[in-house]
């Protein structure tokens, strides 16, 4: 240790905010926990994939025994099977080799179906034709895509939030309860801390959710359901960009309320209201996403803009113009309340002890 | 030179510092001697940048302390902690970078550390599996891993055992040998006495004496000599020009009103017989310091 070196490159904010950054997402790596609750994600997801594909693929298409003189319509999903007479088709139906059998009929289809005791509705489908429809206002149909894409896009953004919040703010606890803070301080600034701590769980709160995407996406479309995916494409960019903000905004508040508190038994304490802040917007999608007005709203608030305004970009109500304003306001909170977080931050983070109050932590 | 020049701060109305200033010299031990809440561990978070003054300067050989100054420093806080599930060795080495070293040199810097503290087959382990004397070792280990050029230790002994305060002491002296300013505070007197070569005394968050231990000890000296001779040393009582503390036997512990004085009183022991023992007495550290923040 005698040789004299070149230490202490100058400082440099960026190369510590991505040092801070790293250490988050390797430790986080590492943990059993998340390990387990992110492939447990993967395997639902998945799962009910390959279920559905499963399940529709398993419903072959009905035997039917067409009786002589009857014409298949064309397209009929049905697998037929030629018969002479009419009594050969009900032997078939008794012994349950058919679902159903098709004789000729004076109606205006030229055939009828004979089932054996109960209506063959699957056979019936199958042979239904259905008059097109046009709609003069496209947008009014999607009620219930509508519905599952809000609640997709909250819960997504819901889970996350909690999941990574809750760990972002027991990361800042740990560093305060093992007093290893002091030694973080007295190293870097604390605004440097702050922001890697941020940037570290952004990028797991993304890197996760994408994870999950690509296997949803992937497995969608080798089981061929991907037309599930189609009309979600620029909503979802939108609901990606808005993410982002969403979540560094509420990932600055749990930091900030997280060192308020010196144990991790009373981060619930602090960190309660904003949990409330991610719960309500969740709530209010699932009960009221089918009220204009109150989508509205929320996809101007900024805890709920990320639901809210990629829903009606879905749903194809908002001018072009409406994104980018909702943006400029949740970016604008976001340096905001960034800014007040890291007073709250700086100020509570070398108080041990008791819980420090807000007004303490904002006057510093 | 590491200067601290009259930084004061107040936590609301009460004064924790008031005008500190005294210097930390490069190559010498300074011990820094307070009781509990004197400002010992405020005025070193101030000089870490951890706490921000009301008022006063810390400069660096003559530059004021910012970022890349700060990362200079290997600081021991009174609070221990590390990570405790990160392994030793990473955790060194995530340190060691963020004070800027480059991952080769983080790497290096944490091998040969681990080595001279006897912890290189713990480098795996999670700090929380350590036995706590390592893991006092692991903190010593996490303010030198980058190694600073100055260093700042709030109570480095205590909760160690004596084995433990030795090799620490020995890591310290040496890194003072190699020109390192250190400044370490400790409420253990007799360490402090044995390590230090300055002196830095706080109560009530003024510098109550600074300066190197030997002219504190000079100047807070008495006439006091004690004397040890062969015969009954009842005699000294009706020597003129001193007062008799104690005597008992051929021991006699008295003080001079000049040093003249006393040097009469040693010829006429010479006078009387053989003189095993003739010495000036230097007060204690804890003498001192009791005098100090009285």
């Amino acid at each position: 240790m005698s040789t004299v070196r070149e230490t202490a490159r100058p400082y440099s904010a960026g190369r510590s905010v991505w040092l801070v950054a790293m250490r988050e997402v390797i430790v986080r790596l590492r943990s059993v926990a998340f390990l387990v609750s992110t492939g447990l994600m993967l395997v639902l997801i998945l799962g009910s994939i390959v279920v559905s594909a499963v399940v529709s693929a398993n419903a072959a298409d009905p035997k039917v025994a067409v009786v002589q003189g009857v014409t298949l319509p064309a397209g009929a999903s049905v697998d037929p099977q030629d018969v002479a007479t009419r009594a050969d088709a009900e032997k078939l139906l008794k012994a349950g080799d058919v679902d159903a059998a098709l004789i000729p009929d004076s109606g205006p289809l030229g055939f009828a179906v004979l089932g054996d005791d109960s209506i063959p509705t699957g056979v019936v489908q199958a042979l239904s034709v259905s008059p097109k429809v046009e709609l003069l206002d496209p947008s009014g149909a999607a009620g219930f895509i509508g519905y599952i894409v809000a609640i997709g896009f909250g819960l997504v953004f819901f889970l996350s939030a909690m999941t990574f919040g809750s760990t972002i703010a027991q990361s800042v606890v740990e560093e305060k309860q093992t007093r290893i803070v002091e030694i973080l301080l007295a190293t870097i600034p604390t605004r440097v801390l702050l922001a890697g701590k941020i940037l570290g769980t952004t990028i797991l709160a993304l890197g996760q959710v994408a994870l999950l995407l690509a296997i949803a996406i992937v497995s969608l479309s080798v089981t061929g359901q991907s037309e599930l995916l189609l009309g979600l494409g620029m909503p979802f960019v939108w609901f990606a960009i808005f993410f982002v903000f969403g979540f560094i905004l509420l990932a600055a508040l749990f930091a900030a309320t997280g060192a308020m508190v010196s144990r991790q038994e009373d981060i619930g304490s602090t960190t309660t209201p904003v949990t409330m802040l991610v719960m309500l917007p969740y709530f209010a999608t699932v009960f009221f996403n089918d009220n204009p007005v109150v989508v509205t709203v929320m996809s101007y608030v900024p805890f709920s803009a990320p639901i809210g305004m990629p829903l009606r970009l879905f749903l194809g109500d908002a001018q072009w113009w409406e994104p980018l304003l909702s943006l400029a306001i949740l970016v604008a909170t976001c340096f905001a309340v960034i800014a007040l977080g890291a007073r709250i931050y700086e100020n509570s983070l070398l108080r041990l002890g008791q819980r420090v109050k807000l007004a303490e932590a904002l006057r510093g | 030179m590491l200067e601290i020049r009259d930084v004061s701060k107040s936590y609301g109305t009460r004064r924790v510092l008031d005008d500190v200033s005294f210097d930390v010299a490069p190559g010498r031990m300074t011990g820094f001697v307070g009781g509990n809440g004197a400002g010992k561990t405020t005025t070193m978070r101030i000089v870490l940048g951890v706490l921000e003054p009301d008022a006063g300067t810390v400069t660096l050989d003559g530059a004021p302390l910012g970022p890349t100054g700060r990362r200079r420093f290997g600081y021991m806080p009174e609070e221990r902690g590390l990570y405790p599930k990160m392994k030793l060795a990473e955790q060194l080495v995530y340190l060691a970078r963020l004070h800027g070293l480059t991952p080769a040199d983080a790497k290096r810097n944490t091998d040969e550390l681990l080595a001279r503290l006897s912890l290189a087959e713990r480098a795996g382990d999670a700090i929380e599996k350590l036995s706590l004397g390592n893991q006092q070792r692991a903190q010593i280990a996490a303010a030198l891993v980058h190694d600073p050029e100055v260093l700042m230790l709030d109570e480095p002994f205590s909760g160690l055992d004596p084995m433990a305060v030795d090799v620490v002491a020995e890591v310290l002296s040496e890194r003072a040998r190699r020109g390192l300013p250190v400044l370490f505070s400790s409420h253990q007197l007799d360490i402090v006495e044995r390590l230090c070569d300055d002196l830095v005394i706080i109560a009530g968050g003024t510098i109550r004496a600074a300066g190197s231990r030997d002219a504190l000890r000079e100047q807070h000296a008495t006439l006091r000599y004690q004397l040890q001779t062969d015969g009954d040393a009842g005699w000294v009582r009706e020597q003129p020009g001193v007062a008799v503390i104690e005597a008992d036997g051929g021991y006699a512990l008295f003080d001079a009103e000049t040093p003249e004085a006393a040097q009469r009183v040693l010829e006429a022991a010479v006078a009387r017989g053989a003189v095993s023992d003739f010495a000036r007495q230097h007060p204690s550290l804890s003498q001192i310091f009791k005098e100090v923040v009285r």
